[in-house]
């Protein structure tokens, strides 16, 4: 008998008095987790369950339950369950583990170890809803002076920006890591919410040209779906370096996700993988990289900002400010929280830096060498909520991104199978089975509904410092205060401690 | 011990007023004394100080550092220094009066200064950026010295203490200046340190402030980058700063500079025609980080003239009024009517308006304090 080592992670329960045995649970899952028994029974197999809620949320008679399968290894400290059942599954396939979303290990969240400050008596607090509070927000290089003329007009242009109206972006999601209507609903609530949304590496579908003034384009090391046109139909172009869930390897989209649109959309065969090299194969130094950007202007004749994305590593600061020297108008820096489509475990777990410790020391660095004008910073990577955009902004971004929130939103639920290309919620797949479950106008309605939220609380929160202009809070530490961090952890940060 | 205001930073309610003749004429300082004394309630007896204009008319051409000292070593040390990068051309204590509720009295000496030339020549600097740098150093670098003011035919007098009494005990009213601007000042905890009243001063400007700026940090982190330590720790630092990197360094006129600390809102750009919409949203882009934030009323006084300007959306007073050719700017309208029967317009200017009053002859042409007095 050939035995499974690797026991379930979960257990559905079925209420058998609720259930009818109408068998839509059996239709709806991708993996198969639930079935007809020989007698015509619904049942369930719960080793087959990845916990993803799609048959409880449809299940007409919410009959369906799913909990943490009870069975424990006996406890040890050290050995722990997923350390355990990691090697029964390399040992029965031999191969690197995968999986989807970002890191979901216990490492220090900083957000949840700063608070904000907010104004009493000498200072009144500023109420949204009676005063103006403005979060529009430019991205891009900031020249030094302005010329006016006799009559303080403009005499010069300034550079090119990306006009937010609030200081969030999309984070790149590729269309082939993404279904199509996952992209266009993105796409949709960008234009509206006078924001951008993000190609990945996957090429821009020629049906989304009409939000291209929305479109921040990606350059990878796989170059996908980049020709002439791709780049005239954005608003700017991004060089992605790395990414924070993975940095320093390349990706792999399985042929099985590379369908007709897919492929015409990334100009590579029907059904072939999708590989992109870990470097770009023209950037071994960062002259090089200097020279893409400039091509890249080159090619867009100046006239859109070129971002450059790289993984929050260990000397992130000094890489940066490279990148400023370089030539970069906008750098994206992706903590290692960040999720993805597809990426090696041990990777995803043990590569990288906090976003948090990794802007603080960036905006510091580009400061103290009197470069930061010359740049704009978008913090990505596991940006949860509207405090957390405070609070990176004060920390010295100037905006951030936001990729798995927005993916929620869509109703993700984070069973980070993304990398199977089954996502049972119509998200990461390119299944036409499962993409109609996304309706991509409801998905942006609800996308909009975050962004509007989120702003509504960053008002409330700016409000509450004095504050009633997003300028006002960028790079503004002294509204922060560390709680339960040590000496090191607050001088990276640059904040002091709460009660100082 | 309690931190000295500087090393902490001390969020303040006050009373501010100035008041200048357009033509440059000279009038004494009993008047901005008996306008600031009005608003008495506005302050606490923790600060209080002036800035005047056009005082040292026989001085003109040097630059007048009013210092404060600790003690003697403190003054030798900065004479050493003094002695190496100017030509010292007139020094001495500048005279007071004894008022019982001054107390805790440093040196106070002024000097008249001119740069060493072979001095500017070897940093590379220009003239306004080495005494820049001079006052940076002595202000952070030697314990017990305090520069208090930088500018030339003016001065700086300040103290902790009502600024009546302020103005008694530097006899303020034998003085006569083209521009006048006073402060009385209610800080959150006692201070105690004659440096942190207002104004605060460098080179020819001078900023008084009534507010707290929640834009602080934010503003510190911006004048970090273009070569400003904020060492003193206070809001009305910030102000001084940035108006000179502004104005003097960035070139831009001083109707924009306001712009720039109190911009319209997105509504109000958005109304406007196309080529002031690029204006200002440029403005909002590039300096940003410069906006002050919170509630402010500030006056800003140089040698050509007085700008007051408000929050944008008016969160503290500032009142201005009109009589022939003298501008007067307070708090409360009670401080300008103190000193100025039936003035010919009073007005509430609106937040993020300024008011800019510039006198007709510049300043640097010869206003001679015995023709004009005579
Ligand atoms: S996108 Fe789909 S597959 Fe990926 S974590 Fe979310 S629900 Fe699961």
């Amino acid at each position: 008998m050939n035995l499974n080592y690797t026991t379930p992670e979960f257990i559905i329960l079925r209420d058998l008095q609720k259930c009818n045995n109408c068998g839509l649970c059996v239709k709806n899952c991708s993996f198969e987790a639930h079935y007809y028994s020989k007698h015509q029974r619904v049942e369930s197999n719960s080793a087959k369950c990845v916990n993803c809620h799609y048959c409880v949320a449809t299940c007409p008679k919410k009959a369906l339950a799913i909990k943490k399968h009870p069975l424990e290894f006996r406890h040890n400290s050290y050995w722990t369950e997923s350390a355990i059942k990691d090697i029964y599954k390399q040992a029965s396939t031999g191969g690197i583990l995968l999986t989807g979303m970002g890191t979901d290990r216990e490492y220090p969240i900083y957000w949840d170890k700063i608070l904000l400050n907010a104004s009493q008596v000498t200072n009144p607090s500023i109420d949204p809803l009676r005063e103006p509070m403005e979060l529009r927000t430019f991205l891009g290089t900031k020249p030094g002076k302005l010329e006016l003329d006799k009559t303080n007009n403009l005499s010069e242009l300034m550079p090119p920006q990306l006009e937010l109206q609030i200081p969030v972006v999309f984070a790149g999601m590729s269309f082939g890591s993404i279904s199509y209507n996952a992209f266009k609903a993105l796409a949709i609530a960008a234009h509206k919410a006078g924001i951008y949304f993000n190609t990945g590496e996957g090429g821009l579908h020629k049906d989304f040209y009409e939000f291209a003034s929305h479109a921040i384009v990606q350059v990878a090391s796989g170059r996908f779906g980049v020709n002439q046109e791709y780049l005239e139909n954005s608003a700017a172009v991004e060089i992605k370096i790395g990414q924070g869930a993975k940095p320093g390897i390349g990706g792999h989209l399985p042929g099985k996700k590379v369908g007709e649109e897919v492929s015409k959309t990334r100009m590579i065969p029907l059904g072939s993988d999708a590989i992109s090299p870990a470097p770009h194969h023209d950037i071994y130094s960062i002259e090089d990289l200097r020279q893409l950007i400039f091509a890249i202007k080159e090619a867009t004749e100046y006239k859109k900002p070129v971002l450059v994305k790289i993984a929050a590593v260990h000397n992130v600061a000094a890489i940066a400010s490279g990148i400023v020297r370089a030539g970069a108008d906008i750098i994206v820096i992706d903590g290692f929280r960040a999720g993805t489509g597809a990426a090696p475990t041990r990777i995803r777990d043990n590569v990288g830096i906090p976003i948090e410790l990794a802007i603080a020391s960036v905006d510091e660095r580009l400061k103290e060498e009197g470069i930061r004008k010359h740049v704009s910073i978008i913090a990505s990577g596991g940006i949860r909520n509207s405090s957390d955009v405070v609070k990176a902004i004060a920390l010295g971004a100037d905006a951030v991104a936001i990729a798995t929130a927005a993916l929620i939103a869509m109703g993700c639920h984070m069973c980070q199978k993304c990398y199977t290309g089954k996502c049972n919620w119509g998200i990461t797949t390119q299944d036409p089975e499962l993409t109609k479950r996304l309706d991509p106008d409801k998905a942006s309605q609800r996308l909009l509904n975050l962004l509007r939220a989120w702003s509504l609380e960053i008002k409330e929160m700016l409000g509450g410092m004095g504050i009633n202009a997003i300028e006002s809070l960028k790079g503004n530490r002294l509204m922060l205060r560390g709680v339960g961090l040590n000496e090191t952890e607050l001088k990276i940060l640059g904040i002091s401690h709460a009660g100082q | 011990m309690l931190k000295r205001e500087g090393q902490i930073r001390i969020p303040s309610g006050c009373a501010i007023s100035g008041v200048m003749d357009k033509k440059g004429r000279p009038f004494s300082g009993a008047t901005i004394i008996n306008s600031i004394s009005v608003m008495r309630e506005r302050s606490n007896g923790l600060g209080g100080g002036f800035a005047a204009y056009g005082i040292y008319p026989e001085f003109k051409d040097t630059t007048a550092f009013h210092v404060f000292f600790d003690d003697k070593i403190a003054q030798g040390e900065l004479e050493n220094q003094l002695k190496k990068y100017f030509k010292v051309i007139y020094k001495e204590a500048i005279p007071i009066r004894r008022v019982p509720s001054i107390k805790n009295v440093p040196i106070i000496m002024r000097y008249f200064v001119t740069p060493k030339i072979e001095k500017i020549y070897q940093t590379n600097l220009s003239e306004e950026d080495y005494i820049i740098k001079f006052v940076f150093n002595v202000n952070t670098h030697i314990e017990g010295a305090f520069i208090v003011s930088s500018g030339k035919n003016m001065g700086v007098f300040k103290a902790v203490g009502y600024p009546e009494d302020v103005g008694e005990f530097y006899k303020l009213e034998t003085y006569y200046g083209h521009i006048w601007s006073a402060h009385g000042r209610f800080p959150t905890n006692t201070p105690g340190w004659w440096g942190g009243a207002h104004p605060f001063n460098l080179l020819n400007w001078s900023v008084i402030h009534n507010g707290e700026l929640s834009s602080y940090g934010s503003n510190r982190e911006y004048l970090k980058q273009h070569g400003y330590q904020c060492n003193l720790q206070t809001d009305t630092e910030v102000v001084v700063y940035l108006f000179d990197l502004l104005y003097r360094k960035c070139n831009l006129p001083l109707d924009i500079v306001c712009k720039v600390l109190a911009p319209p809102l997105w509504d109000e750009i958005n109304r406007m025609p196309k080529n002031k919409q690029q204006l200002y949203k440029s403005l909002r882009a590039i300096f940003g980080q410069a906006l002050l934030n919170g509630p402010f009323s500030i006056i800003i006084s140089t040698n050509e003239g007085l700008i007051a300007l408000n929050d944008r959306i008016k969160l503290r007073p500032l009142v201005a009024a009109e009589k022939g050719d003298m501008l007067f700017i307070a708090s409360e309208e009670s401080a300008i009517r103190a000193v100025c029967y039936q003035p010919d317009k009073v007005w509430h200017p609106r937040g993020g308006e300024p008011v800019i009053g510039l006198v007709e002859t510049s300043i640097r042409s010869n206003i001679n304090l015995k023709e004009a007095s005579s």
